[in-house]
């Protein structure tokens, strides 16, 4: 019997020692009870998320890979396709900035690699606490550093993302990292296969870092959570560089390899056990023969060790020689640990010596799967209830003040830490969704994470709605045609009635989109317990999307082009419930937030036609902030002004601020007037003013209301981040 | 007009450059490991961008130790032309070819982005395509741009190209490239191969490939 003090050690409940007890039929010793935990872990084990997350739609004429590999994979054309996978790094973020988004990098860089493909590109979604906090911009500083140190060097480019900048992440900041790549033919696969196949392990050496990161990630943040500063991996890009080019090259080279497998949280146990389910094998490994960086390393720490730049194979017996050299002319180790076992075990063996031996489906199909407790928020109600809207005297002051928020100004102090350009395949970022060419083909990809946690926290359901929507949104805009989805769930406490409330209704509310807009979900990430004594983290949902453009030509971009071209509004503009302008003038985050999918659907289906035929020169979604931040974005982009007159019933600030959702902002040539109107008739438009020089004029009922110059807006935009930083 | 590009371990614009010889101006390019010490054939030597060895202990400092290197030194002693392109300046510098070093940007951080150059000469193998006083714009993207010599005076005319406008990471005299006094290697901070197609935003570095195929 273990004492709960052991069991607490490695995050283990009392009931679940009990439950793995009686799967075992005996007691696990130490090594056993220690994969069993991290294999049982929320991190691992998705125990709390599992049955949730079948919500989710998942399959699509182009989906060649769904959830439950390294990543998901969707076709382009005949010839190519596209790996894509989103993984939070949050937990260690909190305690090591530098080290936990490096390493968050890392890891999903190989689950991409895994599936054969070349990573092409990362996205970051970030969220902190307020900048005018000193560790909030301790822990921004050091999450972009580590991106850009680890990113940079192993030569893929980070060319997106988001970034907000909100109370409830001042404790628990969130890094949800995405990554592509491209494959030609079939895709790898994590899978051991074949008895007496080798199980290969490439990269680094082993060391005793990262030892029980996975049950780290599966608890609250505490004030004594630094002392587990040890559980936080060290990275080390070079390594990872070789890493890939070896991959790429065996892959390319030899058609011995039968799987491929991440090492990332949980180590050797994790990635050896998923490629022996995969397969419906099982696998025996001798601790002795991974080479380790530190003497005297337990059958245990091996194999929980988390030491990164490190992947597994499955190799065809015989053949393994025909890869070494290979991996020795990149400088890597490349040591046969174990091999495939016909009987479903995981055997670990110490110099001959059987030291565990764990049934593959214990660790596997029987991690015990919760259901959820949920419960209302109590305070629900008051939350979703504006109770006084702040007098504005000024609304142009009020659109300065909104342009110089870190959460709605350039995000240029981040991307230019990040090389967003090697391997020049970049063809525009830092303006809506990003976009990659793929040399040799006619197409563009078009890319995009969004994420709104102040939607979700006022109403999950309609949140988990919107987010997918203006990803889907910003993709019609540049004029891609939405694929597929990766998501990272980041949440509180699941364990909690109202956190796993809004856990349930957040995904609901996605797959309710994801349906209607059909685009199917391929991957993703969840993250529970991102709480800790002060804060429970918004419940946050990021989704990255990746879409397709036809062609050079039909790429839209939603900067304001020529003097004289006519802007449109599609959609209705309102609703100041969980906007930005509310958080920012009362310090909360209050109303409920409104969008019409019904609406959504029919604007995303003419927008993207109208696009491809070339009809309009601009398009814009508006998002945080509403219709006067996205305007002014389009200004400051094309360094050109707007003169528009907005009739409406409702309140200007409604107008100008509302994040009701869909809205776009088009233009087009004065000459095309009527036939756009024609085409649009489906969907409420309104001619609202024209593109000028140099002045940003808004006249609302006749009466002007805002009036200033572009290169004020530009000063004020420009300088929202940088003003903390520098 | 054949080209090599040296690959190091965490060589990671070497692509790139191979990309733009091959595909956008038709020339024959190869790869040279950088363990190889053949030479034989190539007419220009390419250093890539990236972070050879990860950059550790300095940037260029361990690449330089390289097999090829020798090699290299030799075809510039035998007039051989050879670019090295930021982390290839780098290895230039380290190895001796080129004056001067790179330290840490003065803002302490890395930069990707583009910057206005200044080109001052374009009576090298390297820059015929362009003319005196050209303004031109390509990116940078590192970490160790900026260049530093005790005196500058000495090498006044070998700078081939200087920051326009700002300077973004503290180089001494706005240095961004400069050739050796024989006039056959370059180093330049810049990327050129990240501006050679208008997909891209901009054709202002293809010139630089185009006036070394010109010079053979």
């Amino acid at each position: 019997m273990r004492t709960r003090e052991e069991l607490e050690r490695i995050s283990m409940s009392l009931e679940e020692y009990e439950l793995a007890r009686s799967y075992l039929g005996r007691e696990p010793n130490d090594l056993e009870l220690g994969m069993i935990a991290v294999m049982w872990s929320e991190h691992c084990g998705y125990k709390h998320s599992k049955k949730i997350l079948k919500l989710f739609p998942t399959s699509g004429e182009n989906v060649l890979q769904g959830p439950g590999e390294n990543a998901g994979i969707i076709r382009l054309d005949e010839e190519l396709a596209l790996a894509m996978k989103m993984e939070s790094h949050n937990h260690p973020s909190a305690i090591e900035p530098y080290q936990g988004a490096a390493t968050g990098v890392g890891g999903i860089v190989r689950d991409i690699l895994a599936m054969g493909a070349r990573p092409v590109a990362l996205l970051d979604s970030l969220r902190f606490g307020t900048l005018d906090n000193p560790r909030t911009r301790y822990l921004f500083s050091g999450v972009v550093s580590g991106i850009s140190g680890y990113g940079n060097c192993i030569g893929v480019p980070t060319i997106g993302g988001e970034l907000a900048f909100e109370k409830p992440y001042t404790e628990n900041p969130l890094v949800n990292v995405t990554c592509l790549g491209l494959l030609k033919g079939k895709p790898k696969s994590g899978k051991a296969e074949g008895t007496g196949n080798s199980l290969i392990l490439v990269g680094a050496s082993t060391g005793r870092d990262g030892i029980h990161g996975a049950t780290f990630a599966s608890l609250e943040l505490t004030s004594s959570s630094i002392e587990r500063r040890p559980a936080v991996q060290a990275g080390d890009p070079f390594m990872e560089k070789l890493l890939i080019e070896a991959v790429l090259e065996a892959l390319e080279k030899s058609d011995a390899i039968i799987g491929v497998q991440d090492m990332g949280a949980a180590g050797i146990t994790s990635s050896s056990v998923e490629m022996a389910n995969r397969g419906g094998v099982g696998v025996e490994i001798e601790v002795t023969k991974v080479p380790q960086r530190e003497k005297g390393m337990t059958p245990e720490e091996i194999m929980l060790s988390e030491s990164q730049e490190r992947m597994l194979l499955c190799v065809e017996r015989g053949k393994e020689e025909g890869l070494r050299p290979i991996f020795e002319k990149w400088g890597l180790n490349f040591a046969i640990i174990g091999q495939v076992i016909p009987e479903k075990m995981v055997r670990i063996k110490e110099n001959g010596n059987i030291v565990g031996e764990i049934p593959v489906d214990i660790l596997t199909e029987m991690v015990p799967a919760y259901d959820l407790e949920t419960k209302i928020p109590e305070n629900l109600n008051r939350l979703q209830t504006v109770d006084s809207i702040p007098e504005i005297e000024d609304y142009g002051d009020v659109l300065l003040r909104l342009l110089n928020s870190p959460n709605c100004s350039t995000s240029k102090w981040v991307y230019e830490q990040y090389d967003h350009m090697v391997e020049t395949n970049t063809v525009s970022i830092g303006t809506g969704a990003s976009i990659i060419r793929v040399k040799g083909k006619k197409f563009l990809i078009g890319v995009t994470t969004d994420g709104e946690g102040r939607y979700c926290y006022l109403d999950p359901y309609i949140g988990g709605i919107m987010i997918v929507a203006e990803s889907a949104r910003n993709l019609i805009c540049i004029g891609a045609e939405p694929l597929a989805i990766t998501d990272g769930l980041n949440f509180g406490n699941p364990e909690d009635p109202e956190v796993a409330w809004y856990f349930v209704e957040t995904v609901k509310g996605m797959s309710e989109c994801a349906r209607k807009l059909n685009i199917p979900v391929v991957g993703g990430n969840v993250s529970f317990y991102n709480e800790s004594e002060n804060y429970t983290v918004y419940p946050t949902p990021i989704v990255g999307m990746v879409g397709k453009i036809e062609n050079l030509e039909t790429l839209c971009t939603p900067q304001f082009k020529d003097e004289g071209d006519v802007i449109y509004i599609l959609g209705e503009p309102g609703n100041l419930g969980g906007t930005l302008f509310i958080e920012e003038l009362t310090g909360e985050a209050k109303g409920k937030p409104e969008i019409d999918l019904e609406l959504e659907v029919k604007l995303q289906r003419l927008l993207l036609k109208a696009i491809r035929e070339k009809l309009i020169k601009s398009a814009q979604d508006i998002s945080r902030g509403g219709l006067a931040i996205a305007l002014a974005e389009c200004s400051i982009w094309g360094n050109m002004g707007i003169d528009i007159s907005i009739e409406s019933e409702k309140s200007p600030e409604e107008v100008l601020f509302g994040e009701a959702q869909p809205v776009v902002i088009i233009t087009t040539d004065a000459n095309r007037e009527r036939y756009v109107e024609e085409y649009f008739k489906e969907v409420p438009i309104r001619k609202v003013g024209r593109v000028i020089k140099d002045r940003f004029k808004i006249s609302f009922n006749r009466n002007s209301i805002v009036d200033l110059e572009i290169s004020l807006l530009k000063n004020k935009w420009n300088s929202g981040i940088e003003r903390w930083m520098i | 007009m054949n080209f090599g590009i040296v690959v190091f371990p965490g060589s990671n614009c070497d692509r790139d450059c191979y990309y733009v010889i091959k595909e956008i101006l038709n020339q024959p390019a190869r790869f040279i490991w950088h363990q190889e010490t053949d030479l034989n054939g190539i007419d220009c030597v390419i250093l890539p961008g990236g972070f050879s060895y990860g950059d550790y202990l300095r940037a260029g400092a361990i690449a330089r130790f390289s097999p090829v290197m020798s090699e290299v030194k030799e075809f510039a002693d035998r007039g051989g032309l050879i670019v090295g392109i930021c982390n290839g300046f780098q290895i230039l510098t380290e190895a001796g070819l080129l004056p001067g070093a790179l330290g840490r940007n003065k803002g302490l951080k890395f930069i990707c982005r583009y910057v206005s150059l200044r080109v001052e000469r374009n009576d090298t193998p390297f820059t015929t395509e362009y003319r005196r006083g050209d303004i031109i714009r390509m990116p940078i993207a590192h970490n160790e741009g900026n260049y530093y010599i005790d005196n500058p005076d000495k090498i006044r005319n070998q700078v081939v190209l200087r920051y326009y406008g700002e300077n973004p990471n503290g180089a001494i005299d706005d240095i961004a490239g400069i050739v050796n006094e024989r006039g056959n290697v370059f180093g330049l901070m810049p990327h050129p191969e990240r501006c050679s197609e208008k997909i891209l935003g901009s054709e202002d570095g293809l010139k630089i490939f185009k006036s070394i195929v010109r010079a053979l």
